[in-house]
């Protein structure tokens, strides 16, 4: 569902060094009274990218997408769109609009009328508006509810219609704000998939703002964790949920396994960590930027691990004694197309383990109070030194 | 999930259940007993008396104690009803036009204290709707605190401010300007009017501005809207249900203000509330009387039914 990448890998904007990047905030710093909802964050984002700005509530994303907007001015640094400095332009005059969490559409007005507005302030000739719409109608597929007033339409058609008007004047850039939060779960699945197909169509730069890791993770080219007020990754999805680069990303997406550990071997082609938290060595087939007796953390997604009934044969180039550790299954979730195991350790801890329910209903399924052996492969954690 | 129905209560001693169930037994309903009271109330304090006030208005004038005359009247067993409608045909075709003068020089300084209450309400309940949290409150108190003082006085203190050797000529005079003539004029009435009743105007819009979605405005702003076009293409129209609701507080007492007139205005400003007085107590002809007050009522039942509609339809239109 995702936009795929049009352009082979190594051309991706963000990947070029050189590229310009259309979007550039440099260290900008929000302050309400005492407390930064924004700290010193600097962020490219490139034309035609569908960024996903992602992070809990009170992370500063809203801020931060207001601050793109116009509707609150940086308390220092410096935004700048199309390589215009942005800090003395107010809403009213940026080549960007916004679809606003809320929608807010105008009560007073039918449907037509909020999707000119826009148009109608930049004084565009009425046949031209007419056409304008008209298309726009078409495109989010509401040309019979034109004379509609909002209340009058369902949660999904006001969603259309806020992005409608968003899109009238043909944005360079569109801000969403939780452009699918108000949907339910199927239609939002509907609505993510046309979302992709509206940015690909019209080729204009989105950058949405979720707390939802899946919304996220299906629509975006590249995705910044914020935190805090501050960005902890920016990275294409694959990157942020494979290769984490902090014990707060690889909490926050998806779920992991996280233990703390001490390094004992730390050669360039591998590594070795002891940790008493899981009750075995851990190997890492590859190196890490880390030194011997250093304290860090491991952390695999629970679909990584394979449950076992019998101890496992060494896996090749992985010392027998590591990567495996023996359980008890305390609790089964069965989800339908995974279940999800919750494994207690021998030494009381807890380890989340999924499995893809490939066999319909497998009669030889690992099932509740059996004695099992949870193993990994080498290169299925991800070594986490903050 | 299911409920756990809750256990069965014990039944209720034989005396209480009896007289729970009264009511119902003799066809009486918790709901109708809900209205009664309001409309028992309505009955004897409003419908009464504007019947009574109605049945003197087609009374004539005599001396004597009541000073009209019976609507009703008793001879050789015949039961006759009198209706003299000449108090109405009089207040219309009065030679003098005294009745249709005060009643439209009523309606004029009325409509315009209310637009003048607009224009001075509106900025003050906007600013008051947009001010940071911690000084709403004052400044809503500071509105409303001159109804803690009567408002006689307040009227009698703005004459203090507006007469011959008042404050406002006293100032002028520091600088050598020349005194002015305020009070005992329309312009005395208008600044009483719309000082009195300006609270009741920026109340009711205050609570309908408060209530703007501030996203509305953002996005107004987000497709190119200057503040000044985002005003009058966002906030005033939903804002509507407010002015119409405010200026319908000010315009409808203002009517019949009886006492602004009386203390500001001069011989000049005939508004009916005075002429009533007059009519009432100094020429002690209640069925006159009455049917002013009647043609009043009607006089402003009428904007107030339009105003309703034009409110239910910018209402409907909202939610």
């Amino acid at each position: 569902m995702a936009k795929k990448p049009q352009l082979a890998a190594d051309t991706r904007p963000w990947r070029d060094p050189a590229a310009k990047p259309f979007v550039r905030i440099r260290h900008v710093t929000k302050k309400f009274g005492d407390v930064a909802a924004v700290n010193d964050l600097s962020l490219d984002i490139y034309k035609g990218e569908l960024f996903c700005l992602l992070g809990g509530s009170g992370s500063g994303k809203s801020t931060l997408l207001r601050m793109l907007a116009g509707f609150e001015s940086p308390t220092s640094g410096t935004i700048e769109i199309d390589g215009q400095d942005m800090s003395k332009v107010p809403p009213y005059n940026r080549p960007v609009n916004m679809m606003f969490q809320s929608y807010a559409l105008f009560p007073h007005m039918n449907v037509w009328n909020n999707i000119a507005y826009g148009l109608k302030r930049d004084h565009m000739p009425k046949d031209e508006i007419t056409a304008r719409v008209q298309e726009l109608l078409k495109l989010v597929k509401l040309e019979d509810y034109a004379a509609r007033r909002p209340h009058q339409l369902s949660g999904g058609q006001r969603q259309r219609v806020a992005l409608a008007r968003a899109l009238a004047k043909r944005p360079k850039l569109l801000l969403l704000d939780e452009p699918l939060g108000a949907l339910d779960k199927k239609l939002r699945e509907e609505t993510q998939f046309e979302l992709v197909k509206i940015q690909e169509t019209l080729g204009v730069t989105f950058i949405v703002v979720t707390h939802d890791q899946e919304e996220a993770m299906s629509l975006a080219t590249r995705i910044g964790v914020m935190n805090q007020g501050e960005i902890a990754m920016v990275g294409e999805p694959t990157e942020i949920y494979e290769f984490p680069n902090s014990r707060f990303v690889a909490n926050f997406i998806g779920s992991a396994n996280m233990v703390e550990g001490v390094v004992t071997e730390d050669e360039p082609d591998h590594v070795r960590i002891h940790s008493t938290e899981l009750g075995t060595d851990i190997y890492v087939d590859h190196g890490v930027d880390c030194s011997p007796e250093q304290i860090l953390w491991w952390a695999i997604r629970p679909e990584k691990v394979v449950l076992t009934r019998d101890r496992p044969a060494p896996q090749p180039g992985v010392p027998p004694d590591a990567n495996m550790v023996k359980g008890y299954v305390e609790d089964i979730a069965y989800l339908g197309d995974m279940t999800v195991y919750q494994v207690r350790l021998d030494n009381g801890r807890y380890m989340r383990v999924t499995k893809t329910n490939a066999l319909r209903g497998d009669p030889n399924a690992i099932s509740w109070d059996e004695t099992v052996w949870a193993s990994w492969a080498g290169a299925s954690g991800s070594v986490l030194t903050n | 999930m299911t409920e756990v129905a809750p256990p069965p209560a014990p039944p209720p001693s034989g005396f209480l259940t009896w007289l729970r169930r009264l009511p119902s037994a003799v066809g009486i309903s918790g709901r109708a007993l809900v209205i009664a009271a309001p409309a028992a109330w309505l009955t004897l304090f409003f419908i009464v008396p504007l019947a009574v006030v109605f049945g003197i208005s087609l009374a004539t004038k005599q001396f004597g104690q009541p000073p009209y005359s019976n609507l009703m009247t008793t001879e050789n067993g015949t039961v006759q009803l009198t209706l003299h409608l000449s108090n109405y045909i009089r207040v219309f075709t009065d030679p003098s036009g005294i009745y249709i003068n005060a009643f439209l020089s009523s309606i004029r300084i009325a409509a315009i204290s209310t637009v003048v209450a607009i224009l001075i309400g509106y900025p003050m309940a906007y600013a008051i709707a947009r001010a940071p949290d911690k000084w709403r409150n004052v400044l809503l108190m500071l509105v409303i605190l001159p109804f803690w003082t009567s408002f006689l006085l307040r009227v009698y203190a703005l004459s203090g401010f507006l007469r011959g050797e008042g404050v406002i000529n006293n100032t002028l005079a520091l600088f050598g300007i020349a005194p002015l003539t305020m009070m005992q004029t329309d312009f005395a009435v208008y600044v009483g009017i719309v000082y009195s009743y300006l609270p009741f105007f920026i109340l009711p819009l205050y609570t309908n501005l408060v209530k703007l979605d501030p996203s509305l405005l953002e996005a107004s702003a987000d497709l190119g809207a200057r503040p000044i076009r985002t005003f009058f293409s966002v906030t005033l129209p939903l804002s509507m249900p407010g002015v119409v609701a405010g200026a319908m507080l000010v315009f409808i007492p203002a009517i019949g203000e009886f006492v602004i007139p009386s203390l500001l205005g001069g011989p000049g400003t005939q508004m009916i509330g005075r002429i009533l007085w007059d009519e009432f107590f100094a020429k002690t002809n209640w069925p006159r009387a009455a049917a002013l007050a009647i043609t009043m009522l009607v006089i402003v039942v009428i904007p107030i039914m339009l105003m309703q509609r034009a409110q239910n339809a910018v209402v409907e239109g909202r939610r």
